[in-house]
């Protein structure tokens, strides 16, 4: 594990700067996006920060039923718009 | 009266099946009445309202659901399948009507009292619309609220001892047929087994971790009742090493077409006339590998080309037998024709044994280098079976650390060229050109 992974709260800035910096083009992201953050390690390892990061309420997921993607909690868009204002 | 006219949906009772619109029609009939005076945590008109929207898309000929969101229970990522409706003031009973996925246990065995403690937890906090089962195996609960989930979460972890399934990115709920609990064709307890699966696996089922959704689905013998070889992107058909067990006795019963030993276990008995049992015809005949044949009141089988079909048990289950030496072979890649059309499993190991005392080991191995694989590899909404395409199937059996062998070759001869590694070559790339050129002129 890198160091940047193995330091949760490192790991979770990174997470964020990441998502903050995209959040003008896309809100929502696949879990393989988030590989490119931590280019030295393991998926697996890595869904394991993601994944905590929703339960600690700083992400959430987006699910289709066949699809689940991740994004900041309340960004974005909800279910209750289509992409308009 | 009903809330909505449904003359489309109406025409679908008139046929001579079993209609779901009849089934919708008592459950709105039942709600509205509540002669059992429950507190409805739905709207009381929910199932009213379902076949009112549901109607509209008849007419309009497209869909008013919107599916997707981000609802779901505390630390899960699946199981809940977000569904709204795009008419909430037309049909305010389903303005949210989520799907929840609940577990279903191996082989699907149930006592009254549980699918009663369901159902009534279903129409108190939900529609009380079931869908037993879903294709993935799971007891599919239609239509609640957001609100309503972490109570009935609460209800069914608390109270049942039961877990939700899997959606999304996630592993999906393991599923298996009876197995050795009712059926002598079974090749290995295919129950344990998704038992074992299901709870080893608890992390990826729940939390999503993959490109894209990724099933196990599990048969007791190469019948294949679960279809886990057209299903799955991961299938594991039971199957027999050795020999076909025969009891020659009862072949030539089945010849003198003895009342006692019936083909086919008598399952097609009286559907209509088939005639005196033909064993040439009807086994003999039908093998795809032709390698049975009945000389002198004595049936052979030539087992080294026996490919496991079943027909020849199915059909004479009191003289044929499953061998003694049993295990399961593994299978990939199968899935629905979303990209690239559908896709069978591959067979990948042809035989493992199936062991619970060392926890499955050799069934794990294999399973998680191809996750590692699939993981790293694979594209974002691309199935296990996209990936060996894209890959090869070569490239899969280095991540297993399998070796090539005959059974791998599904069609010989299509392709003539053959890459070699430099690892694979004796002394590499690299060569002693004083030593060529002994041979060889400039």
């Amino acid at each position: 594990m890198s160091d940047l992974l193995d330091n949760k709260e490192a790991a979770q800035d990174a997470v964020l700067e990441w998502l903050n910096k995209k959040a003008k083009t896309k809100s929502k992201f696949y879990i393989k996006d988030f590989y490119k953050i931590f280019p030295d390690d393991k998926p697996r390892m890595i869904k394991k920060v993601v994944n905590k990061m929703v339960e600690d309420g700083i992400l959430e997921y987006w699910s289709s039923g066949s699809t689940t993607m991740y994004g900041i909690k309340g960004g974005g868009i909800q279910h209750s718009s289509e992409g308009e204002n | 009266m009903a809330k909505h006219e449904t003359p489309l949906l109406d025409q679908l009772e008139t046929g001579p099946w079993p209609s779901f619109v009849s089934d919708l029609k008592f459950q709105a009939e039942k709600r509205a009445k509540n002669e059992e005076g429950i507190e409805f945590q739905m709207p009381v008109d929910v199932v009213e309202d379902l076949l009112g929207i549901l109607e509209l898309s008849f007419k309009h000929g497209r869909t008013h659901w919107k599916h997707g969101g981000i609802v779901g229970v505390f630390g899960y990522g699946g199981g809940v399948i977000g569904r709204y409706c795009d008419q909430p003031k037309n049909f305010p009973g389903v303005e949210a009507f989520h799907t929840m996925r609940v577990n279903q246990p191996a082989g699907k065995y149930y006592k009254t009292d549980y699918l009663k403690t369901l159902c009534d937890l279903w129409d108190f906090r939900g529609s009380g619309i079931t869908n037993m089962h879903g294709s993935t195996g799971d007891i599919i609960l239609l239509g609640t609220t957001t609100k309503q989930l972490e109570e009935i979460f609460w209800t069914l972890t608390h109270d049942m001892n039961q877990d939700l399934g899997g959606s999304g990115s996630n592993l999906r709920t393991p599923s298996d047929c009876l197995g050795q609990s009712r059926c002598e064709y079974a090749c290995y307890d295919t129950n344990a087994l998704v038992y074992f699966l299901t709870n080893e696996y608890q992390d990826e089922l729940h939390r999503p971790a993959f490109p894209y959704k990724f099933k196990f689905k599990l048969d007791g013998c190469p019948n294949c009742c679960v279809a886990s070889i057209a299903r799955s992107d991961m299938s594991f058909i039971g199957t027999w090493k050795d020999d076909i067990r025969i009891d020659q006795d009862a072949v030539n019963k089945y010849v003198e077409n003895d009342p006692a030993y019936p083909a086919n276990a008598g399952a097609y008995k009286g559907s209509k006339d088939w005639g005196p049992f033909d064993l040439e015809k009807e086994v003999l005949g039908l093998c795809p590998t032709k390698c049975m044949k009945f000389e002198n009141k004595k049936m052979f089988i030539d087992n080294a080309n026996c490919t496991r079909c079943m027909h020849c048990i199915n059909v004479m289950p009191r003289a044929l037998k499953i061998g003694k030496e049993t295990g399961l072979s593994i299978l990939v890649g199968a899935k629905a024709p979303i990209l690239d059309g559908a896709q069978m499993g591959s067979l990948l190991v042809p035989f493992l044994p199936v062991n619970p005392d060392n926890d499955y080991e050799e069934i794990t191995e294999v399973i998680e280098n191809i996750w590692d694989w699939w993981m790293e590899e694979g594209k974002n909404r691309e199935r296990l079976g996209e990936l060996i395409m894209r890959q090869g199937f070569q490239k899969l059996l280095e991540v297993t650390g399998i070796d090539p062998m005959p059974q791998h070759v599904s069609y010989p001869r299509t392709n003539p060229y053959i890459f070699w590694k430099e690892d694979e070559v004796p002394g590499g790339w690299e060569r002693d050109v004083d030593e060529y050129r002994k041979h060889h002129q400039r």
